[in-house]
């Protein structure tokens, strides 16, 4: 198969990525708490989430929303992007019936002192356009088509 | 395990706590589970070819790192369900703050995490904040890091949480 890249040459500051909206169901909400190994009720109890959390309805647990985000990134990357860093704030929550909407943003592209490409992103997902959560990540991308960030360890690898 | 209360938080900052292998190794159904949830096509994780020409063979999803942590809810030998980031809930209950939740988490990812690793981690408490009002009530912000090493002693990630443990409007201290 081919295998899509994206070089860290083809990026800019101020470049777009994709917008990724997707319809959450309780479905969405009950998988994605299950596949992260979190039990806890008000992600799957919606008696407990109204009564105990005093939230509207379940909702997306944090770890899963951090998958949401990694494929968010990955389907723009493409398979050879390694994320280095992200760090997620939880301005409020998603619940069954909402649309989940990602959009995200370059703020920054360089090339680290071991000779990594890597570009920053600006990232949120949002419902009826108010932001849920934001994300700021950093991921190595190839500098050419004979790069791999994934082949760096150790001191190659400065995240 | 035991509750952080005010008196202790001084002596619990910057020290490792609940070191812990985790109870299963890192396992390929539970990626494919976890890239079928948020619909991930990444041919890393779903074509051995690919991950073998880019990443030397299979990997986890980085932003996986913490699920292999989390306890099951039941365990032959345990009477009570265990509780991942144990510091959190520690400092609730020595806190007396009946409500918690995470408001920031950064991930710094180091090598990668394969199927068949079977990792390791501690937890660090790094800071308490004095108490604060916010919508949700009234209560302290707190992060803690934790740091996860693979059978090998590879650093595979550094995760920090930001927690806000509180108590709602009118709720009692240590209701």
């Amino acid at each position: 198969m081919t295998i899509p890249t994206l070089l860290q040459g083809q990026v800019s500051v101020g470049d777009g990525l994709p917008e990724l909206a997707y319809p959450v169901t309780a479905t969405t909400i009950v998988l994605g708490a299950l596949a992260a190994r979190d039990w806890r009720p008000m992600h799957h109890d919606k008696d407990f989430a109204v009564n105990r959390n005093g939230t509207r309805d379940i909702f997306i647990n944090t770890p899963n929303l951090a998958s949401w985000f990694e494929r968010y990134i990955t389907d723009w990357t493409g398979p050879f992007g390694r994320l280095q860093r992200v760090t997620f704030r939880m301005l409020g929550s998603i619940f069954p019936g909402d649309t989940m909407v990602f959009r995200g943003t370059v703020t920054d592209t360089g090339v680290d002192e071991t000779g990594c490409g890597w570009v920053a992103l600006a990232i949120a997902v949002s419902v009826d356009d108010d932001p849920k959560t934001t994300c700021t990540a950093r991921v190595a991308l190839p500098l050419d088509a004979d790069d791999n960030p994934w082949a760096r360890s150790g001191d190659r690898w400065t995240p | 395990m035991s509750a952080i209360g005010i008196d202790d938080i001084e002596g619990a900052i910057g020290v490792a706590l609940y070191e812990e292998v985790g109870e299963f190794p890192v396992e390929q159904g539970y990626v494919w589970t976890t890239c079928s949830s948020v619909e991930n096509g990444n041919p890393l994780f779903w074509d051995p070819e690919v991950a073998e020409e880019i990443t030397g063979g299979p990997i986890a999803p980085p932003t996986m790192v913490s699920v292999w942590f989390r306890p099951h809810h039941w365990a032959p030998d345990r009477s009570t369900p265990g509780l991942p980031l144990q510091i959190h809930f520690d400092l609730k209950e020595g806190l007396g703050l009946p409500e918690a939740v995470m408001s920031d988490n950064t991930i710094v990812f180091h090598e990668p995490v394969r199927p068949g690793d079977l990792l390791r981690t501690r937890q660090v408490l790094k800071s308490v904040s004095d108490e604060k009002t916010t919508k949700l009530g009234t209560g302290r912000f707190w992060v803690i890091d934790v740091e996860y090493r693979n059978q090998r002693d590879d650093l595979v990630a550094v995760e920090s949480y930001t927690g806000f443990g509180y108590r709602r409007a009118g709720e009692k201290v240590g209701a």
